[in-house]
């Protein structure tokens, strides 16, 4: 059921390019615990699509599966046209195109801003220093952290940090870029610097995919929301259908816990 | 709400005031009539033992058996007419001390601080008033003239070239090299057996070999535990276990007896070497489960950050996980470096001339008779000196690799 609404609301994307398409992906953790029960989804290109469900849910752990942090066991995903297998060529070159911010930023505490920053260009695309170097700053200054470059991410806040993991997943120019709830760790005053960097981001055209609560967000940029529950993707919509007129009685009730 | 007073809101810190040795002494150690019963109690007992300590050092005490044996201390066997290279070694040593010195703390404001120069002042009137060692004052007063000159260069070189740190460690790794040639001999120079290597020079020789063996081997096995491959893994834990069930002295003498065995008929190697490779097969094992720890604290996401911005798996080991695990490291790792120096005590065990063993036998000596006390007291003090700088060290790199606020 959830594939075939996936297929009719795609009808309007007609002539947009599939940046990731997920096919009926199935995982289990180690445990046994069964977390994404056929889950089916298509992120085309330039678009902002927003996750939200309740916690356990299953959507950060979708998500991670687009870059194989998290291995699936059924199903398929395609990246950028290449199938995520168990080739870690394939996965790396996929994760080379696939951008990813975490909850808690995750910098490198032992290196600067800086090398944060230019630490892939130079050691994945080969840039020569200079230029990794230039890029760099352009993108720290894109976020507003250039004072801080030759600073370390520990003399930084929550939201200069959230900033700098933007720009450091930046530099290596992904095709697209996955957001795993990076306002959730960051203290109520921290949380709008980070959405206006989002949200400049979305405007440029970047293809996003976003696992937020952010509601405010959802409604001004999403192109699309989904609502993912026990491991299914209950709905999809647009913002206007998905917060005032929902499909699903689910997400009455999860918009009505949130709201 | 309103009840604060504008005077909380002030942003300057409170005056803290410096307190005069009186008033300090009353606050810390006189404050009520317990604590002053304990000051009095403890301050007796303390100057009493050092009071007793220093009666007997200075009156009853026989120090000629330290000045008359210090060749054999230091070196062992090693004959007096080549000390030239022993000289050479320690200049060479103490000009590459002085020039890291001066590299490292290039950007400090002043390079001799006052603690630093009030120890070596300590140190130096120690040497030139302690009867045992007043005969190597001589020695005492150029070393330290080399150590401050060439910690002045450094400190010019390293702000002129910033990049030549690591030139200086290609320079402390081939210094290695140069000290193995100047002790033993080759390459023009007369051999010397290594059983004429003896004293602090083999004591220290046999700590920096095991140490520099013994960190890539733990290394190579802390990741081996962690590996994805159940072989290697299991071969790691398997090794870790076993060597961390056996005491040292077992594994010395397996050393001294085994090694042989599983290499070619005829190709002995010798006894030094041995000794080596069991104190570094030994300490491996406890470094490997210190840089475990060190691993398992760097945060998991950390290891998945690198991984989605397409590091491969080298590259996110040598330039993420292990900088931030050694770092962590650091205490663990360097307290399992000061065991090691000072299990080469046991190297004495298995007939190796090391500084506690020429201690031993100087006491053998029917002339120096009962000089327990103080044979043992000069070990203690050099034990403790090299330990002790071992410890200043990784607190000093701790401080310098500090990267939070």
């Amino acid at each position: 059921m959830t594939q075939f609404q996936t297929e009719q609301s795609s009808a309007h994307h007609t002539g947009m390019e599939p940046v990731i398409v997920a096919r009926d992906v199935e995982k289990w953790y180690d445990n046994g615990f069964h977390v994404l029960k056929g889950v089916s989804m298509t992120v085309y290109k330039g678009e902002v699509l927003v996750v939200m469900g309740p916690s356990g849910s299953g959507k950060s752990t979708f998500i991670r599966t687009f870059n194989a942090l998290e291995p699936y066991q059924k199903g398929s995903i395609e990246v950028d046209g290449t199938v995520i297998s168990h080739d870690l060529k394939d996965i790396e070159a996929i994760r080379r195109e696939v951008g990813m911010v975490f909850q808690q930023f995750n910098l490198f505490p032992h290196l600067t801003v800086l090398q944060n920053v230019t630490l892939a260009p130079i050691w994945v695309r080969r840039w020569p220093k200079a230029k990794a170097q230039e890029v760099a700053m352009q993108l720290l200054e894109r976020v507003g952290i250039l004072e801080q470059a030759h600073k370390f991410p520990g003399q930084l806040s929550g939201g200069q940090q959230q900033r700098v993991a933007i720009a450091r997943s930046l530099a290596m120019q992904p095709k697209v870029m996955l957001f795993d709830e990076p306002t959730s760790a960051l203290d109520p005053e921290m949380v709008r610097e980070v959405l206006d960097v989002m949200r400049s981001l979305a405007d440029s055209g970047m293809t996003m995919v976003c696992v937020t609560h952010e509601v405010g967000f959802a409604r001004e940029v999403a192109d699309r929301v989904v609502l993912m529950d026990g491991g299914y993707l209950v709905e999809e919509n647009t913002p206007q259908d998905f917060f005032s007129n929902p499909r699903e009685d689910r997400t009455q009730k999860f918009l009505s816990q949130i709201l | 709400m309103t009840s604060v007073t504008p005077d909380s809101f002030s942003s300057a810190p409170p005056d803290v005031v410096a307190l005069g040795p009186v008033p300090w002494a009353k606050k810390n150690l006189f404050s009520d009539w317990f604590n002053s019963l304990l000051t009095l109690v403890i301050a007796g007992i303390f100057s009493w033992g050092m009071i007793r300590l220093v009666s007997w050092a200075l009156t009853t005490a026989q120090w000629e058996v330290i000045p008359n044996n210090f060749g054999l201390f230091m070196t062992g066997t090693f004959p007096i007419n080549l000390y030239p290279r022993i000289w050479a070694l320690l200049a060479i040593v103490c000009g590459l001390a002085g020039l890291s010195w001066g590299v490292l703390g290039r950007n400090l404001s002043t390079l001799f601080s006052r603690n630093v120069l009030i120890g070596f002042g300590v140190a130096c009137a120690f040497m030139v008033l302690f009867p045992p060692t007043r005969p190597s004052s001589l020695i005492l007063l150029p070393i330290v003239a080399l150590v401050a000159g060439t910690a002045a260069a450094g400190r010019q070189i390293g702000r002129k070239f910033p990049g030549v740190g690591k030139w200086i460690s290609l320079a402390w790794f081939l210094s290695y090299f140069v000290a193995l040639w100047l002790i033993g001999g080759g390459l023009g120079l007369t051999k010397v057996s290594t059983n004429d290597w003896g004293g602090l020079l083999l004591t220290l020789f046999t700590a920096v070999s095991g140490i520099a063996l013994c960190f890539p081997l733990g290394l190579l096995l802390a990741l081996g535990r962690r590996s994805a491959l159940p072989i290697v893994r299991g071969l790691s834990t398997l090794y870790i276990e076993i060597v961390r069930g056996v005491p040292l002295v077992a594994v010395l003498f397996m050393g001294q007896v085994m090694i042989p065995l599983f290499l070619p008929l005829g190709s002995r190697p010798d006894r030094i070497l041995r000794a080596i490779i069991a104190l570094a097969l030994f300490s491996a094992a406890y470094l490997a489960e210190n840089v475990r720890a060190g691993l398992q604290a760097v945060p998991r996401g950390q290891q998945e950050a690198a991984m989605s911005l397409g590091l491969n798996t080298p590259t996110t080991l040598g330039l993420i996980i292990l900088p931030q695990a050694l770092k962590i490291a650091i205490p663990a790792i360097v307290g399992q470096f000061i065991s090691l120096f000072q299990d080469t005590t046991l190297l004495s065990i298995v007939g190796l001339a090391e500084l506690l063993g020429i201690g031993k036998s100087i006491l053998a000596n029917p002339s120096y008779l009962g000089r327990y006390a103080e044979v043992y007291l000069f070990l203690a003090v050099i034990y403790w000196f090299f330990c002790y700088a071992m410890s200043l060290g990784s607190r000093k790199i701790e401080e310098k690799l500090n990267t939070d606020n």
